[in-house]
Parts: structure tokens; C-alpha cells; sequence
């Protein structure tokens, strides 16, 4: 058995493993890694999966990585311990990201290899699995079956995911896939060193395998989301697959806009009708939607929008991950208007955080962007059931009941808190305007500079003073007395987090903002105040959130720790960087 | 109902003599003669000096973006399809700045009803070239005279498959009104272009230009506005004479029927506050 320290220098001892499958664009690469998520899952283990993959549906290389452990994970590790290749070129692109003591399974035979190095282990397995399946298209199915007999999962598990992976397909066709799954299994336990990969599971089997992109679409359905309606753009697109699937059940209509400027009109039309409506996309798309947001911040109408970002400019790495956006997301759309910002960094807060957005766009009635990215959106944890006891769905319109009372409404009447009573159009028994032009309370069009300014203070200052009351608390860890604080946001919470329990002699502690609008400007100051060292971390070149920090609070960060190549921070490299220090 | 009962406090800032006032007198009376309620109807609109209209109205008023009121009327009438959904748009907002959402709403086919008043000049910007400007027409930005093919609205409703493709004159308000009465009643996007001179900006196409030329085409009792290759013609007639009336007309599914909404409680009606993920959870366990 292996034993992992994380960063090598005496750490808390964690029991893990990297496993990589790797292969071209159609070899269906995506089907063993879920495959084997489902069955390291249901055998207890914690696991981390990410997907590397190109903007191709063929050729090219693509890889889907597993990192499995007793205790939970939250990010990819640099170097893989098993490295299954499926193709010549896999070999020669991932043969120097194997670990000190791991394995390169290949087969030389069929790609032709000749050349001998001390990492490879051949395994025909293009031959086996024509042998035993009747055609090579089962290699995937044997891949299961070798690295799960490597590391000493029991048989059975193999065979239920196996079965539940091809219940839909014929009986012969499933057959086969469990005749070849078996043989790869068999085949490690008699031809492979037995116990060098094994590891102990974490006994974690009461868990959701989830991905970012699942965890916002499943909170938009809880959330009462009635209405979404968006234009394809990866990796935003998977949220639009799930609500789809999901949209009969609910009584949701899931709509595909002809381009990203008709998704957020759209939603702005379901919204003021009286549903509570989503979009999604990425930066490109929502460069397309600033118009419509400010015009939600001008009718005061809610609506929730995702982006979930890629690195740009312009097309810039359609398939990889960046935070490049954070500072248009902060001034999309022209004018002055309020909104608010998640930016949740795990599957959990996703999930919540998506519902709190949708409650917050209602009870403000104003646009609130989920900033999510590639990382967070595509990569599969395994986590604990969700709480649904914590979700409360309160609407903030006038009920249907009430709406029978209502006389003279004025759609934009002043209030104290800037917020007016939302009627629903045909529930009351008088009309309703709403107007993008500046507008009296009534909601018809003016040019009275006094009015200007007394819609300005409400929709402008009043709501942000109130929901700056109500921003998402951040997640604080050893931040006290700590030698040095490393602050982040989004999807960098899982590495910000794995790296500072890896020091031991120095004290690393880390801050994570879940919403990064309005900004937690006193919280941040007050844990700040004494701080011996600040190190910000962002997936992006431009240091926005350091620069973000700076201008709300004055605190100039003594260090940015950036990557903006279109990875993800790995462990290992951020543990350097901030070793380093 | 009265017209009455659809006056609206707000002040009209159209130009006296201009024909956005006979589209809204006959929108009123086909509201009238419907007896619709109000309450129950949203007009949306984008920007223009024809955006301007549900103002002058009472009825549910979305005034949105220069361009995108089809959007927003399309997704108002998914959230909630018990309401009439009436669009007034210009020939700009429509076909020029909102060109895409034209062509993708008349394919989606939602039942809502589109007047475009088509014044073949951008009013509001006073005067530049709409993409129904005729070609030779000299405007400050286009000094020589406009060159550009004009957009042709109804055959191309028509290729794209409107089931509900009418012309109307504002001048006209009797026949006008009667559009908008058959329009609305239509179940699936209906289009109605409204030629509406105006006085300020189209030295061209005026009331005494358009009166001359205009017929009616549905007083043929010849003429068959099922007939699709027929109407395709009768479409694209332009210049000494110009039908009025319902070009075309054909009856399928809408939208709403196709993805089974119709015989469904409205969206907006659907009670929120106990949606229970728990059953669907299962398929992540
Ligand atoms: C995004 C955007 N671009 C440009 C404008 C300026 N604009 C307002 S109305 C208009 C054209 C209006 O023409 P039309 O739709 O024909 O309406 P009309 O005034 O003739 O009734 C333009 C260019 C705007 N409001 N928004
Ligand atoms: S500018 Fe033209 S369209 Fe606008 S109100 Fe005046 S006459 Fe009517
Ligand atoms: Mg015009």
C-alpha cells in the first residue's frame, strides 16, 4: 500500500490516489470515468473528478481524472498514479505525469510502441476485450474492470455499475460489457502486483455524486424556477441538459433562445409575468446580455443569470476554466443599478447558493449573477446528501389571495427600503407598467430630474443598503494569528483549502467569499486588520479580486498568486507557489 | 367595456397628424369589440415612437429595449397563457435592431399578436433609414438616397410559416381594427404591418401616397389568403397599388399546443413553496 503525505514534508497523513484515463475524443473516455465516480462511490471512497477536454467531438486528447482518498478532496493532484492510455498519443502526451511510484497501463502492441520505460505495464487490451466481447468497442468496460481489480474494490460493485451503465441496452449487449468488465478484473488480480495501489475507503457511501453545473440546476428547481431559457455555450451548457430532463416533473418550461440577447429578454418577460425565471451561459454569451441585465435593474424585475466562465477574450479556451470575468460581472450593463454576486466554490454551495440567489433577485427585484466556472462546473465530488430541511421558499409578491385588494398600484411607489410591492399582471384588477425608460411611480415615462433622482437613491442606493445587510458570510479557516492568509472566491475554495491544512509549522489560513456583491467590506476588514501576510488567489491574470479588495477596503493584498493558462490550481503547484513564500 | 375604460392618465407624445393615432384608436376598439379585460391583457413593446403606445393604454404595459420586445412577449405569454399578448413594435425595433427575434418567434409560432408600425423611416432618431425605406429615399445619413433592398416583411412571414400575415393602413381604422380583432383571435404568432405615415420625418410615403394605393384585398371574393404561393405574390405587390387585409392565413399548432402547456394550469398559478427535490436527488445517489 502507498501512502501519500500531500505535500511531501509531513502533513496530515491522507490515504490517496490518482488515477487518469486518457484517450481521443470518441473513445469514450466520459463513460469510464462516470463509470468508475459511481463505483469508487458506492465503495465508500471520497473522490474528485475533473475532465480535461478539447473543443473537438474527435481526435485530439481528452482526459477524465480521479482522485480518490479516505477523507474529502476538492482538487486535482499533478501527477497520477495509474494512467490508463487508450491511444499512441496518450501515452507520449501523459508518460511524465505519472507519480514516483506509478503505473502507465498501455497497450504497445496496438499503438505500435516500441521503446521500453520502467513505468509502463502492457496489457492487450484492445485483443481482450475483441476476445471476450466480440469487439473492441468494450475496451471501456475492461478499463473498469483492470483499474477496480487493481485496487482492490470488490467484484460486485463493478457489476452493478456495469449493469445500471447499460440497463438500457439490449440484454446481449449488456452481457458482454459484464463478460469483459470481469476479465479485466480477473485479469489485474492474476497479472498485476496486488496491494501496491490498494487503498482504504473513507466508508463514505450515504453520498451525492455531483457536478457544479447539476448542483445550480437542481437549486434552481427547488428554488421554483418555472422558466429557463438560454443559448448553447460550453460550459454553461449542462445546466440547460438537466433542467430539460427535469422539466416535465416540475412544470418547468425550458426554452432555447435564438442567441443570449433573446434568453435574457426572455426571462425578463416570464419574470414580470410572475414566474421566477433562470438563464446561463459564458462570458461571450453574457457580454451578449448586458443590455437585458440593466434593463432588470431598470423595470426591477428579478432574474437570475449564470455565468459560468471560460477564459477569454472572445472565443479564447472554449473547454477550460478561468476568473476572468469577475470584474464585468461586477459592471455589466450600462448605468447604475443594484445586484448581487455569488461566487460559489463547491458543489454544496452551488446548490444553496443558487436557491438563496433566486430569493434575493425576488425580495430585491434586481438581476443576481452566479459566477461559477469550467472547474466548478464539469468536475464531479461526492458529498453529503443535501439538507433539504434548510430550504424555505418565501415569495416576495403579492399574493394572488391579496391581490384582490389591491387599488391604484403604482408599480415603482417610493418606499422606505427602496423596494415597491410587486403585483403579478391579471392578478390584481388594475394594470401594471413597467418601463426601461426613466419612469414616474406609476411606470410611465418622465423627464423630471427630481424623479431621476429619487429613482436613482431607490433602486441604486436603498436596495444595495439592504442587501449589503444580507450578504453570505464568508467561510473563515485559521485565520487568527496565522502567518499568512490566503483569500479567494468561486471554484479555488477546494485548493485555498487543501493547501493550508498541509502546513504544519507555518499556520496558513485562508478566506473564502461565497458572494462577491455587495462586497463583505467590514467582515473582510475586521479579520484582515491584523494580518502578518495577505496572499490572494485567482484564476485570472489581472488580479481583480485583489484589486476588488484594494478599492472597497483599502488593503493591498502583500501578494497575487495567479494562473490564467485555462488550468485549474492544482495541489501541487499552489503548495509550491505558496511554499515558495 | 368602453373605449373609455382604456384611457390612459398618461400625456400622448406623438406629433399631431401622425398615424401611430389611428393604429391606437383601432387597437382600442378591437379591444372593445373582444371584450377583453385589461387586466388581462399585456402590451410590450421595445423602443420607438410606436414602442410608446401601451403607455397610452390601460392595459398591463411592458416598455423594454429597442428591439427586444418579442422576447419579452413570447416568454410573458409562456409564464402566463391566459394572457393576450399584443406587441407593438417599429419598423426599426422589429425588423431592424430585433431581426433575429422576428424570424425565431414566427418559427416558434407562440400565440401572440405583432403590430408593427411600419413608417418606413426611424421616427425617434428623426429620420434615418429603416430597413423598410424605399430605395432612392434621401435622408441625412444616407445623403445619396437609400440603396439597400427593403426588408420584405410578409413574404418573408410567410416563407418562414406565420399562420396569420395582414397589412393594414392606420388611415383605415374601421379595417385596421378588424385586422387586429382577426390577429388576436388567431391562435399562433400573427403579424399585422401598419403602414403609418409619419408627418415629421417621411416626406415620402404620406397619407395622400399610401391613400391612393391602397385596396383591400379581402373585398376580392377571389382571393384565397389560404392559398400560400398566391399570397406569397400578393405579399410582395409594392408600388402603384398596395393590398390591405389578411395576406395569409393557415391554421397550426402553436407553440403552447405543441409542448402541451394550453390544457395546463398557467405557469404563474403553479403554487412554488413546496417543490420537493427529494425523488430526483436519487438519480445522484
Ligand atoms: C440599443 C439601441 N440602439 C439604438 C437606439 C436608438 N433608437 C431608438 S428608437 C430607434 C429607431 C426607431 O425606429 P422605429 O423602430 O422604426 O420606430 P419609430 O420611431 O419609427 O416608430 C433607434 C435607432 C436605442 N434606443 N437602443
Ligand atoms: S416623428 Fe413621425 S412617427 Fe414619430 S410621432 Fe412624429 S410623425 Fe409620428
Ligand atoms: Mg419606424
Amino acid at each position: 500500500m502507498i501512502q501519500y503525505e500531500k505535500n511531501h514534508k509531513g502533513c496530515d497523513m491522507i490515504h490517496e490516489l490518482t488515477i487518469k484515463i486518457t484517450g481521443e475524443a470518441g473513445q469514450g473516455i466520459q463513460t469510464i470515468g462516470s463509470a468508475l465516480c459511481k463505483i469508487f462511490k458506492d465503495a465508500g471512497y471520497y473522490l474528485f473528478a475533473n475532465q480535461d477536454y478539447m473543443s473537438r467531438i474527435r481526435g485530439g486528447n481528452n482526459i477524465f481524472q480521479l482522485r480518490i482518498a479516505d477523507k474529502p478532496v476538492y482538487v486535482p493532484r499533478k501527477f497520477s498514479d495509474i494512467i490508463i492510455a487508450l491511444d499512441r498519443f496518450s501515452v507520449e502526451c501523459h508518460k511524465d505525469t505519472v507519480s514516483p511510484d506509478g503505473v502507465i497501463l498501455l497497450d504497445k502492441k496496438r499503438f505500435k510502441i516500441a521503446e521500453e520505460h520502467s513505468r509502463f505495464v502492457h496489457i492487450p487490451m484492445f485483443d481482450m476485450a475483441r476476445e471476450t466481447g466480440g469487439d473492441e468497442q468494450f475496451v471501456n468496460s475492461l478499463a473498469c474492470g483492470i483499474l477496480t481489480g487493481m485496487i482492490g474494490i470488490e467484484d460486485h460493485f463493478v457489476v452493478k455499475v456495469v449493469k445500471d451503465t447499460f440497463s438500457q441496452k439490449t440484454d446481449d449487449i449488456l452481457q458482454r460489457n459484464l463478460k469483459v468488465a470481469k476479465a479485466g478484473y480477473d485479469f489485474s488480480k492474476n497479472h498485476l502486483p496486488q496491494n501496491r495501489f490498494s487503498i482504504q475507503s473513507g466508508n463514505f457511501t450515504e453520498s451525492l455524486l455531483m457536478n457544479g453545473n447539476e448542483a445550480i440546476a437542481l437549486g434552481a428547481i427547488a428554488a421554483g424556477c418555472k422558466f429557463y431559457s438560454a443559448y448553447p455555450m460550453t460550459p454553461s451548457t449542462s445546466i440547460m441538459n438537466v433542467m430539460a430532463h427535469y422539466a416535465k416533473d416540475f412544470h418547468i418550461v425550458v426554452e432555447q433562445a435564438e442567441d443570449e440577447i433573446a434568453a435574457i429578454n426572455m426571462i425578463i418577460g416570464a419574470s414580470f409575468a410572475g414566474v421566477r425565471s433562470m438563464t446561463g451561459t459564458s462570458g461571450g454569451g453574457f457580454a451578449l446580455m448586458a443590455e437585458g441585465l440593466s434593463l432588470a435593474g431598470m423595470t426591477e424585475t428579478p432574474i437570475v443569470v449564470v455565468d459560468a466562465q471560460r477564459p477569454a477574450p472572445a472565443t479564447g479556451f472554449p473547454t477550460r476554466t478561468e476568473q476572468g470575468d469577475l470584474e464585468f460581472l461586477l459592471h455589466a450593463g450600462h448605468g447604475e443599478f443594484a445586484r448581487a454576486v455569488f461566487s460559489p466554490g463547491t458543489i454544496e454551495e452551488a446548490f444553496f447558493g443558487t436557491i438563496r440567489a433566486f430569493d434575493l433577485a425576488e425580495k430585491y427585484q434586481i438581476p443576481v449573477l452566479i459566477m461559477t466556472d469550467q472547474h466548478l462546473a464539469d468536475s464531479y465530488m461526492n458529498i453529503d446528501m443535501f439538507d433539504l430541511e434548510r430550504i424555505k421558499i418565501q415569495r416576495h409578491i403579492i399574493s394572488k389571495e391579496d391581490s384582490g385588494l389591491v387599488k391604484d398600484y403604482k408599480r415603482y411607489q417610493f418606499t422606505e427600503s427602496g423596494i415597491s410591492p410587486r403585483a403579478i399582471p391579471s392578478w390584481i384588477n388594475g394594470v401594471i407598467y413597467a418601463d426601461s425608460d426613466e419612469h414616474t411611480e406609476e411606470g410611465h415615462i418622465t423627464e423630471s430630474a427630481t424623479l431621476r433622482n429619487l429613482m436613482m437613491e431607490k433602486r441604486f442606493y436603498k436596495k444595495m443598503e439592504g442587501l449589503s445587510k444580507e450578504t453570505e458570510k464568508l467561510r473563515v479557516y485559521d485565520v487568527q494569528g496565522a502567518d499568512c492568509v490566503l483569500i479567494g472566491f468561486g471554484s479555488t475554495y477546494g485548493v485555498l483549502k487543501e493547501v493550508s491544512e498541509c502546513f504544519h509549522q507555518k499556520k496558513i489560513g485562508h478566506i473564502h467569499i461565497p458572494q462577491v456583491w455587495p462586497f463583505p467590506l467590514a467582515e473582510i476588514t475586521a479579520l484582515l486588520n491584523d494580518a502578518k501576510k495577505i496572499i490572494v488567489v485567482e484564476n485570472n491574470a489581472g488580479a481583480q479580486l485583489a484589486r476588488l479588495l484594494r478599492r472597497e477596503t483599502g488593503i493591498k493584498a502583500d501578494k497575487s498568486l495567479l494562473k490564467y493558462d485555462g488550468r485549474p490550481f492544482d495541489l501541487d503547484y499552489l503548495l509550491e507557489q505558496v511554499e515558495k513564500d | 367595456m368602453e373605449i373609455k375604460d382604456l384611457k390612459s392618465n398618461d400625456e400622448i407624445a406623438w406629433c399631431p397628424g401622425c398615424g401611430n393615432f389611428g393604429i391606437l384608436n383601432a387597437l382600442k376598439r378591437a379591444i372593445v369589440k373582444l371584450n377583453r379585460a385589461p387586466k388581462d391583457i399585456l402590451l410590450v413593446s421595445g423602443i420607438g415612437q410606436a414602442a410608446k403606445l401601451p403607455h397610452y393604454t390601460r392595459c398591463n404595459c411592458f416598455n423594454g429595449l429597442h428591439g427586444r420586445a418579442l422576447p419579452v412577449a413570447a416568454a410573458a405569454k409562456i409564464a402566463n397563457h391566459h394572457l393576450t399578448v399584443i406587441v407593438t413594435t417599429g419598423d426599426g425595433d422589429c425588423y431592424g435592431e430585433g431581426g433575429n427575434h422576428f424570424i425565431h418567434n414566427i418559427r416558434r409560432n407562440i400565440d401572440i399578436t405583432v403590430i408593427v408600425h411600419d413608417n418606413q423611416i426611424y421616427g425617434l432618431t428623426k429620420g434615418q433609414a429603416s430597413p423598410t425605406t424605399d430605395p432612392g429615399y434621401i435622408t441625412k445619413f444616407q445623403p445619396s438616397g437609400v440603396v439597400l433592398e427593403p426588408f420584405h416583411a410578409l413574404e418573408m412571414a410567410i416563407v418562414l410559416g406565420a399562420g396569420f400575415v395582414a397589412r393594414g393602413y392606420s388611415a383605415n381604422t374601421e379595417h385596421l381594427s378588424w385586422l387586429i380583432t382577426e390577429g388576436i383571435q388567431h391562435r399562433g404568432f400573427s403579424l399585422i404591418d401598419v403602414l403609418q405615415p409619419c408627418v415629421s420625418f417621411n416626406k415620402k410615403n404620406t397619407h395622400e401616397w399610401y391613400g391612393k394605393r391602397v385596396y383591400k384585398v379581402n373585398d376580392d371574393g377571389s382571393y384565397h389568403p389560404e392559398d400560400k404561393a398566391v399570397a406569397f405574390q400578393k405579399a410582395s405587390e409594392w408600388g402603384d397599388r398596395i393590398p390591405i387585409g389578411i395576406i395569409y392565413k393557415t391554421d397550426k399548432k402553436s407553440y403552447e399546443e405543441n409542448i402541451g402547456l394550453s390544457n395546463h394550469l398557467p405557469l404563474v398559478d403553479e403554487s412554488i413553496e413546496n417543490t420537493d427535490i427529494s425523488g430526483i436527488l436519487k438519480d445522484f445517489i
